[in-house]
């Protein structure tokens, strides 16, 4: 892992609805083309994990006056959920862009976030 | 990953798909089909979401059997808690008495192919129209989407669906049960979806229409299907085992059929050493057992014309005579415009292509005009009986009518060949 010297998180949005109407089959090629995409950073020694959020929205606490208060995530009214994210190492922000842009996500309509590990 | 990768098996999600489908139909009752096919394409899309950015799980299966049958508890339950429904609450019940089974996997692979069969039945029952059975089984026991069925039949995706929304309207009115059926009824039912598997497995193998001249996918369906139903004691009938001979005989060329620019391959060309060998000892073991009654289908003698081919070691070994005297009882047993046509051409390769156009022209001209490979194979039996102007007119003829690529390249060929 030496060879890459920064942290980014790859977070993933995406409409859950837009595979609604695809066949059986079209959805396993994308499974299988994420797979084979995450496997190959994993070979190039890229890759340091992925995991998928659930759909609920999750929740969302704020301390207001005196009393915590926990209320429903934001993602519930919205198209875009913030589906999950893959955890990659770069040497850059460019470095990390372009594997992104390798990323089948952005072929099925999703949006790519990018933000660096502080490892200062 | 990579081991992630190689657990998703080819057409795990349309494997998995259909037999989900089929097992809620049967759980749930198939008053239940529009939420059955719902929730398993649901628990499809989360597991797509899902294994996309987790990888793949251990028991895909299982994981999306789970997933399904709890999100189609979820829906049952907001239901009832709106109106409570008796067919809702019972469907309730069913599905939690099952959950859990999915751990037992060897037991419920084996149930879960049970009720595929149940579905296939239940999809090529008399009362559902003709043409709606082939989609409807692609459909709702094999997996398929509305458009590659739409490909598979060359029809418009509108065509396809609305004959889908009719049929599942007769499901769900209950007038079709979900069941494999026993007793005196068997053999005429077996019949029936033998029929479906057929024409599921020709519209792949001979692929009348479109660019390619073999569509694979349905040809392996079409024989995945045929051997569930000789997998199970009561309709592994002798008409099935013909069937799937005669399936595996015919894909046994299938690897020479096509040469590498996709043109087609006469079988008389073909390159015997490319023919699948595993196929065709199937295909032999396989009538072997079919011998068993006294019942003869027209799958029997089809099956016994394809072995004549298979073991011919070069085009010229082939027994013609013994293919004439097949035909002779395919026309008189189950006569068809096909059978016919397929007879003059043993004719001809017995008494000569005079005799065959004779037996040819026989057959009328509205038949010869309807289907291009009655004037393709009056051009070739013309033009080896010397007569080549007949022959071009019979083979422009014919590239009229004609539907797939490179049977069309093939056409051409030969008409630049006689002009």
């Amino acid at each position: 892992m030496a060879k890459f010297t920064l942290k980014f998180m790859l977070a993933l949005h995406d409409d859950p609805r837009g595979f609604d109407d695809l066949s059986p089959e079209e959805m396993q090629q994308i499974v299988r083309r994420y797979t084979e995409w995450a496997g190959k950073l994993a070979e190039e020694g890229r890759m340091a994990g992925g995991e998928k959020l659930s759909d609920d929205g999750g929740k969302v606490i704020r301390r207001d006056g005196g009393e915590a208060v926990v209320k429903d995530g934001p993602y519930s009214e919205t198209k875009e959920v913030f589906a999950g994210f893959f955890l990659i190492h770069a040497n850059s922000y460019e470095d990390a862009v372009e594997v992104s842009r390798t990323c089948p996500h952005l072929e099925y309509g999703g949006t790519i976030e990018i933000r660096a590990v502080d490892l200062q | 990953m990579s081991d992630s990768v190689s657990q998703l098996v080819d057409h795990l999600f349309r494997h998995q798909s259909g037999r989900l489908v089929s097992h809620l139909v049967r759980t749930l009752g198939p008053a239940h089909v529009d939420l059955a096919e719902d929730v398993v394409q649901d628990a499809l899309v989360a597991a797509l979401r899902s294994w996309a950015l987790d990888g793949v799980p251990a028991n895909p299966g299982a994981w999306l059997t789970r997933v399904a049958k709890n999100r189609a508890l979820d829906v049952l339950r907001r239901r009832s808690a709106l109106k409570a429904k008796y067919a809702d609450v019972l469907a309730q019940q069913a599905l939690r008495s099952g959950l859990g089974d999915e751990g037992e996997s060897v037991r419920f692979a084996d149930e879960l192919d049970d009720d595929v069969l149940r579905m296939i039945f239940a999809c090529c029952h008399p009362e559902i129209a003709p043409a709606a059975r082939g989609p409807l089984t692609l459909k709702l026991a094999c997996g398929f989407g509305v458009s590659e069925i739409a490909r598979a039949f060359v029809a418009a995706e509108a065509t396809i669906s609305q004959r889908i929304v009719r049929a599942k309207r007769q499901l769900r009115s209950g007038a079709v049960e979900i069941e494999v059926p026993t007793g005196g009824e068997v053999g005429e039912r077996v019949d029936s979806v033998l029929d479906v598997l057929y024409l599921v497995f020709n519209e792949g193998y001979a692929a009348h229409r479109g660019e390619n001249l073999v569509r694979s996918e349905l040809v392996d369906e079409a024989i995945r299907l045929t051997r569930l139903l000789i997998d199970h004691e009561g309709t592994a009938l002798p008409q099935a085992h013909a069937l799937l001979s005669l399936m595996l005989l015919q894909a046994s060329r299938i690897p020479a059929r096509v040469d590498d620019h996709g043109s087609l391959v006469l079988l008389a060309d073909q390159d015997r050493s490319r023919w699948d060998q595993a196929r065709i000892a199937e295909g032999f073991r396989c009538l072997a057992a079919a011998s068993g009654g006294e019942y003869l289908s027209e799958f029997h003698v089809q099956a016994a014309i394809a072995v004549c081919h298979v073991t011919a070691r070069r085009d010229a070994d082939t027994d013609w005579e013994q293919i004439l005297a097949h035909y002779d009882t395919l026309v008189a047993r189950f006569p068809s415009a096909i059978a016919s046509l397929n007879r003059a051409v043993a004719i001809s390769k017995v008494k000569g292509p005079l005799e065959g156009l004779a037996e040819l022209d026989d057959l009328g001209a509205d038949v010869l005009d309807g289907y291009y490979l009655f004037p393709a194979t009056r051009g070739e039996l013309l033009s080896q009986a010397g007569r080549h102007e007949d022959a071009l007119a019979a083979f422009l003829r014919a590239l009229e009518l004609v539907t797939s690529d490179p049977e069309r390249v093939f056409l051409e060929s030969r008409v630049r060949g006689l002009s």
